[in-house]
């Protein structure tokens, strides 16, 4: 495997989204405007080739991109969908991710998601191989790998809101967000912290969990605020 | 036993006037000068905090099992080796970063009013989540006694705590206590006896922090009754009041403060009061871990099964059918609004006192009209003395009751999460069931609970309804009587109150502006009600409602008699008659809705004097515009006090209009439609 460099990704990733967005015009331009370093980088990798109306992607190139673009959408998408992340902080934590999402992770973070096709801006996320290799873009569970197989083992082990899991689900407090400063303070308040065991005992018409030796009544809204590793 | 009213302190501490917050101070450190050493109790609600107060004050006020029915604040005196105490038992609290109007009061209470000794209460079986507050209290150099209460409850739970290791670790006495036996209290009498201040244990924060709360501690230059390092980790984790507090008295100096405060904020990305709340956490963990052995396992019981019966709908709707039938129906309808009224009404007033009275009167006072102040239609004695002890105290006192098993079992917190979802659609929270199922007692008292609630929204869309659609037991008592012989009637009742209820409940949810509330709630274990508690409360509550209302009573047979006497009455009657045509009524009813304007329920009992004059629509018109009604002037004067002049007034004229025209639109129908009941 070659090693890249993150500003070589990142322009890559501009290179991506050019094209995706003016799927016409030349890629030179854009190219150009990357600094003289990055430039070498991609050439020396042979993904940007010199030709006479100037720089074109090559098909390895192109490929990289993908990828590259692939991780950052995935990474989008998990810390938006699992984590509840959105706008700026999204996109920061994103940009981070998406270079460590290297051998297996990235796989892993496809199934956790259940291969999703969007990123949270509705752009759309480069397929996977197990589902090129399928030959139709939304298969699961072809020959190459057990997509299903995948999910389930994971997740089993996932997070979720507490407003998603089911009665009688047990798993351990590991997060709390709240966009609203009043919800998170309540929360505090009753002493609902990361590293509580909890169960589900109820989820309809409220959510009614045993934490330790209490139980506690919420509705969806608060519900939604905290973040549980479920065990089963 | 003195009992200072939270509406006392309300008014000290709600107003924004520099003036009189320092006159409250002065007024808190006159009283902490004199002789009385001054203890107060604080923790969570649900720990036996009020039971404990009263072990120690030996009276008994109000045990509350769910987190908000505390209306007053409680002090007592007692005496411990010699030394006399006053005790104040504040509202439950969480954490020092107040969230509710009560915790609020309890935050204040410790800021301003400065203990002696303070007794935080913990529930022994959840230490764990409690003992953060104990950090916290200690962080503010406040003289901190911990005491875990609820022993043989985590004893029973498996649960084995070594006191004087966490007495050590803590460096602050520990006892631990089982209020509802009365063990540990003689400890308790001893560690407050021989109290001496000491430095607790400290957690140390990040750096960062610790670095910003020296800093701030430096800059505060007041007198503070808690430390500049609690006060510091309150103001980061951006605490109004103590924002508020510490503004006023650094007077200038605040505002390099506040820069020193916003430039540290912005060094944060997540808030402080989580991290500061993490960090407690982390230590109370520990220390539980280091002192504490849970073996138990949390078995499911009947208590446990039942518990989930009454949350899950299939089954706790039934539930709350029957406790409606039986509890309210059966108990306070029929045995205490028909059997005990008939009995004390007919066999004590009607055959023995009025009589009585009656034969005095006439004899030893020789003007007419004063002889009819007492004994006339609308006499003192007649029309005050007689329903205050012949229907209110009946119907009332079996309320009481019945609300206080209710309370004391746990159920209400369980009805409360059962229903969110419903009160959602009408602008309140579960935790609205409190003031509503109050308010089938006395809306007055209700009204008042109405402060619990946490948005300002919330607290008017409750108060309306509770001015509107929601019957005080004494209302109900005599309607359930009037509509009793058509169960058609009665069920119309039920239903166009209902329909009304849900429909100003959704209107008002659509038109006030404002986010819907949130709703969460701990839910304390269901307990088999002890009967004294039940009695000793239904007594407070009894001698609350008589306390605020006789004299009410009084001053009305007095109003309604001049009125009387001078004509007005009539007058008023006369101009009355066109609105009641026009709703189907006869004459005869002007005098009860008149009635009704003083006490909703005078006027339902008017209504059943004259029952016999009207058709059965007439009396369903009459019972739906009476229950519709504004309040009654107690109600009344309690709006205006929670909610301010302005609302009060509107809300009580636009239920004045909603009622007739209600009445209006019944009669309108019921007469197209040939209905006859």
């Amino acid at each position: 495997m070659k090693m890249i460099s993150e500003l070589a990704e990142e322009a890559l990733e501009k290179i991506w989204v050019f094209q995706e967005d003016h799927p016409e015009d030349p890629l030179s331009p854009e190219i150009e405007s990357f600094d003289p370093e990055v430039i070498k980088e991609l050439d020396d990798l042979k993904f940007i080739q010199k030709e006479e109306g100037g720089f074109k992607l090559t098909s390895e190139g192109l490929e990289e991109a993908k990828n590259v673009i692939r991780r950052h959408r995935l990474a989008e998408k998990l810390l938006h969908d699992i984590l509840g992340l959105s706008g700026e902080d999204m996109e920061t934590a994103a940009c981070n991710f998406e270079h460590i999402m290297e051998g297996g992770v990235e796989e892993s973070i496809c199934n956790l998601l259940s291969h999703p096709d969007k990123c949270p801006h509705g752009k759309p996320i480069p397929p996977c191989d197990c589902r090129t290799h399928g030959g139709h873009g939304h298969g699961h569970g072809r020959r190459q790998c057990d997509c299903t197989a995948g999910v389930k083992t994971i997740i089993d082990k996932t997070v979720l809101p507490l407003n998603k899991m089911a009665k009688g689900q047990t798993g351990e407090i590991v997060y709390i967000k709240s966009s609203k400063r009043d919800n998170l303070q309540k929360i505090l308040a009753m002493g609902v912290l990361p590293g509580r065991k909890i169960e589900i005992i109820q989820t309809y018409p409220s959510h009614v969990f045993q934490m330790e030796h209490t139980q506690m009544a919420v509705d969806s809204d608060i519900a939604g605020s905290i973040y549980v590793g479920s065990t089963n | 036993m003195g009992n200072k009213t939270i509406k006392s302190w309300f008014r000290g501490f709600k107003s924004d006037s520099n003036d009189s917050k320092t006159r409250n101070l002065q007024e808190n450190s006159e009283k902490s000068k004199s002789k009385l050493k001054k203890l107060v109790l604080v923790g969570n609600p649900n720990v036996g905090k009020s039971l404990l107060f009263n072990k120690l004050t030996g009276s008994y006020v109000t045990v509350s099992n769910y987190p908000g029915t505390t209306v007053s604040i409680d002090s007592g005196k007692c005496n411990i080796s010699g030394e006399n105490y006053e005790i104040i038992d504040s509202p439950g609290m969480y954490s020092l970063s107040s969230i509710t109007e009560e915790e609020r009061i309890s935050k204040l209470i410790l800021l301003e009013d400065e203990p002696d000794i303070l007794l935080h209460v913990v529930d022994a079986k959840n230490m764990e989540r409690m003992l953060p507050l104990t950090l916290q209290l200690i962080e503010a150099k406040l003289p901190v006694v911990l005491v875990l209460n609820m022993m043989d409850e985590a004893e029973n739970a498996g649960i084995k705590i070594d006191t004087s290791q966490l007495e050590k670790k803590l460096n602050i006495p520990v006892v631990s206590t089982a209020a509802t036996t009365g063990q540990g209290i003689a400890q308790l009498n001893q560690k407050i006896a021989e109290y001496q201040i000491k430095d607790g244990l400290n957690v140390k924060y990040d750096e960062k922090i610790e670095s910003a709360v020296q800093k701030i501690s430096d800059l505060l230059q007041g007198e503070y009754p808690v430390s500049p390092r609690s006060l510091s980790l309150l103001l980061l984790q951006e605490d109004s009041d103590v924002q508020k507090l510490i503004k006023e008295k650094e007077g200038s100096n605040y505002s390099f403060i506040d820069n020193l405060l916003n430039e540290t904020l912005s060094q944060f990305k997540q808030p402080l009061n989580y991290l500061i709340k993490m960090k407690l956490q982390k230590e109370a963990t520990r220390l539980v871990s280091e002192v504490s052995e849970d073996i138990g396992e949390i078995k499911i019981g009947f208590r446990e099964k039942l518990s989930r019966a009454m949350i899950n709908p299939l089954t706790g709707i039934p539930i709350l059918l029957a406790v409606l039938y039986f509890g309210l129906y059966r108990f306070v309808g029929g045995f205490a609004a028909g059997d005990m009224v008939d009995f004390i009404e007919t066999e004590i007033f009607g055959e023995w006192a009025l009589p009585l009275v009656e034969g005095f009167v006439t004899s030893s006072i020789p003007y007419e009209a004063l002889q009819s102040l007492i004994i006339g239609d609308y006499g003192i004695f007649t029309l005050g003395i007689t329903y205050a002890i012949a229907i209110i105290l009946p119907i009332v006192g079996a309320f009481f009751l019945v609300f206080s098993i209710l309370e004391d079992s746990g159920y209400l917190p369980r009805l409360a999460l059962l229903l969110d979802r419903l009160f959602k659609k009408i602008g309140l929270s579960g935790r609205a069931i409190i003031p509503m199922v109050l308010g089938v007692g006395c809306g007055s008292m209700a009204t008042m609970t109405t402060r619990t609630l946490e948005t300002k929204r919330e607290r008017n869309i409750a108060t309306l309804l509770l001015a509107l659609a929601i019957p005080c037991s004494a209302q109900l008592g005599v309607i359930f009587a009037v509509l009793a012989t058509s169960s058609s009637a009665l069920w119309l009742w039920v239903i166009v109150i209902l329909f009304n209820y849900i429909i100003i409940g959704f209107a008002a949810s659509k038109i006030l502006p404002g986010s819907n509330p949130t709703f969460y709630m701990e839910l304390p274990p269901l307990r088999v009600p002890k009967l004294s508690n039940v009695l000793r409360k239904t007594y407070t509550r009894l001698i609350w409602y008589f306390k605020e209302l006789f004299p009410l009573f009084i001053a009305i047979s007095v109003l309604i008699w001049g009125l009387e006497l001078t004509g007005i009455l009539d007058f008023i009657i006369g101009a009355l008659n066109p609105v009641l045509s026009a709703i189907g009524l006869p004459v005869e009813t002007a005098q009860t809705f008149i009635l009704g304007f003083f006490r909703r329920d005078y006027g339902a009992a008017g209504l059943f004097e004259i029952q016999d004059a009207l058709t059965g629509v007439q009396l369903l018109v009459a019972a739906v515009v009476l229950t519709l009604f504004v309040p009654c002037v107690a109600q009344f004067v309690v709006m205006i006090k929670e909610r301010g002049k302005k609302v009060a007034l509107a809300m009580g004229a636009f239920v004045l209009v909603y009622a007739f025209l209600v009445g209006f639109l019944l009669n309108l129908i019921l007469s197209t439609l040939g209905v006859v009941l």
